[in-house]
């Protein structure tokens, strides 16, 4: 989309620019550059002398079993992750359009994680599983389950999948209860003279037409597990027990700054840089279609 | 309502119940939690209803945080990340609502190349470049310093695409009326394009709000002096200290301050906050 009408001016345009695209030179592209550039070099183990390596790096990274270990991980991770915050959110949405009643009432509350950081939210579910004070872990307790994330590693990745998904519930709600409202009335009216129940007029006309916004969730939910759930990792597990949570961002972080593995981080970031831009891109794919139509 | 089905509908609100109480449940433990002392708080099961030492739990974290030797007092970060939440959003705001101004109202060389320059930021988030951008942060002496925590966050897409997004949308009439009667483009901003933005950006304010306020990765790098912490990098920093006592009434007081501006700014910007980050992505 362009505009028809617009102004003739020489600087002002660039002088309009310059302040976000020197920040962007200068916070975006040059480290990431900086990125790209290191993830061909491999230093030496006292630092100072690096040396140009090719995709020595790349090639180190897939021959580590730890890594695919992890890439296995935050596949598995983020289908949770975006299965599971898609369909609680779905159902409340539906749930919250239905009802007439206390519907205001209730979305007030839902969207609360939204506001609440991950990293936050990692440590209110942390002290609700907390091995000896929790207050689920001792009801779970009651009925024989012994849960503990602390050494459990199934456990704990479970319970940073819920914390994750709390957090990140209110917004696929949003997004939802939006797109359920713009579908036309008259088409379910006319469906229910027709004959059709609320089970068949959802999946026949309210589910196929919240398919473009279920869609854009599902690559948005995946950004979010990819890397939004940075902060819940960290205030949970820190990537453990053993790896049982080091997903990928995680690991980025961990060689980099704790295993000052410069060379490793790097390719790894550019792998999942590249995650991204296909994300993106298929993001953006669909909503100019959508623009469309 | 199309039809009237009593069952399903109290079936809704049986769902939408059980969302809230999973929605909540954390929020309202959090802030029992805060309202014991450090004994009760030690044993299992913890109680479910509000306890008596609130004001007292709440004054110590103020003033001495954690209440260790070394801990900082969450006046500090609380003011830490006011600062950094606002500096984020309104910087945010400024530098993008001017270059969505340039990119939709004017024509000039290299317009495309700028649009795709702020565009890619999108890909590639502070998390995924963190090693590299710390280097770039520390090598210009901005470690530990307001300016290392907010202008670094300011490089991002999403605010200059609402912008774009909002000023596509507003007739060419008015740029022609205003160019016909000789109004200089800035003026047209300030007088035409600025008013007519006031929902948009209360929006974009309270998503960078939150955004700025909920940073946890970045903060925690780029300072080393305490005077410079913010207080969500604290409260999870201390939570992830193996403690032998842990005073759990303190950290969830503190993990309720963490909370509470970010969720004020939502529950009191609902309308415009969803509309907002609704129509972003459109």
């Amino acid at each position: 989309m362009e505009k028809r009408v617009t102004f003739n001016e020489r600087w002002l345009p660039y002088l309009l620019v310059a302040p976000q695209m020197a920040i962007t030179l200068v916070f975006f592209f040059w480290p990431s550059g900086q990125m790209i550039w290191q993830s061909v070099l491999l230093e030496d183990a006292f630092g100072g002398r690096t040396k140009f390596v090719w995709f020595e790096n790349f090639k180190s990274l897939f021959a580590d079993p730890t890594y695919f270990d992890s890439v296995r991980l935050t596949i598995v991770f983020s289908a949770l992750v975006a299965a599971l915050g898609l369909a609680v959110s779905l159902l409340l949405a539906v749930m919250a359009d239905r009802v007439i009643r206390g519907s205001s009432f209730y979305k007030a509350i839902l969207v609360w994680p939204y506001a609440v950081a991950p990293a936050v939210a990692g440590v209110l579910w942390g002290f609700l599983f907390n091995p000896s004070v929790g207050i689920v872990n001792w009801l779970l307790h009651g009925v024989g389950i012994d849960f503990n994330y602390v050494v459990n590693g199934n456990q704990a990745l479970l319970l940073v999948v819920f914390a994750a998904v709390w957090a990140q519930v209110s917004y696929n709600f949003l997004f939802f209860l939006a797109g359920l409202q713009s579908i036309p009335k008259s088409l379910i009216e006319a469906a229910a003279i027709d004959g059709a129940g609320p089970t068949r007029r959802f999946w026949d006309i309210v589910f196929p037409l919240l398919a473009p916004t279920g869609f854009f969730l599902l690559v948005i939910n995946t950004l979010y597990a990819l890397v939004g759930t940075f902060g819940v990792v960290a205030s949970l597990t820190q990537g453990g027990p053993g790896q049982a949570t080091n997903i990928l961002v995680y690991k980025v972080y961990n060689d980099g700054f704790r295993g000052q593995d410069l060379g490793g981080s790097s390719a790894q970031s550019v792998i999942l840089m590249l995650l991204m831009i296909l994300l993106t891109f298929i993001q953006f794919r669909f909503i100019e279609r959508r623009v469309h139509y | 309502m199309v039809e009237n089905r009593p069952w399903l509908t109290a079936l809704s609100h049986f769902i939408l119940i059980i969302g809230l109480v999973v929605i909540a449940f954390p929020i309202w433990m959090t802030f029992v939690a805060s309202t014991h002392d450090q004994t009760t708080m030690l044993q299992s099961p913890v109680p479910i209803w509000p306890g008596s030492h609130l004001i007292e739990n709440y004054k110590t974290v103020l003033t001495s945080g954690y209440n260790r030797p070394g801990s900082v007092p969450l006046s500090v970060t609380l003011t830490n990340s006011l600062v950094m939440a606002l500096g984020v959003a309104i910087g945010k705001i400024i530098i993008s609502i001017i270059s969505a101004f340039a990119i939709v109202y004017f024509r000039f060389p290299l317009r495309m190349t700028c649009f795709w320059a702020i565009f890619v930021t999108l890909m590639l988030p502070v998390e995924v470049r963190i090693v590299p951008t710390y280097g770039v942060v520390a090598s210009l002496g901005m470690l530990d310093s307001y300016s290392g925590l907010i202008i670094p966050l300011i490089a991002s897409a999403t605010a200059t695409f609402l912008f774009r997004q909002f000023f596509l949308s507003v007739p060419d009439e008015l740029a022609e009326a205003a160019r016909v009667d000789g109004a200089s483009p800035m003026r047209f901003f300030w007088d035409i394009l600025l008013p007519m933005s006031r929902t948009s950006i209360a929006a974009m304010f309270v998503i960078q709000f939150i955004y700025g306020w909920n940073q946890y990765l970045w903060p925690l790098l780029i300072t080393t002096r305490q005077s410079f912490y913010t207080v969500v990098m604290t409260v999870s920093r201390q939570a992830s200290v193996v403690d032998t006592v842990p005073a759990w009434n303190l950290l969830m007081a503190m993990a309720m301050l963490a909370m509470l501006p970010p969720v004020l700014v939502v529950a009191l910007m609902q309308r415009q906050f969803v509309r907002g980050l609704v129509e972003t992505e459109k």
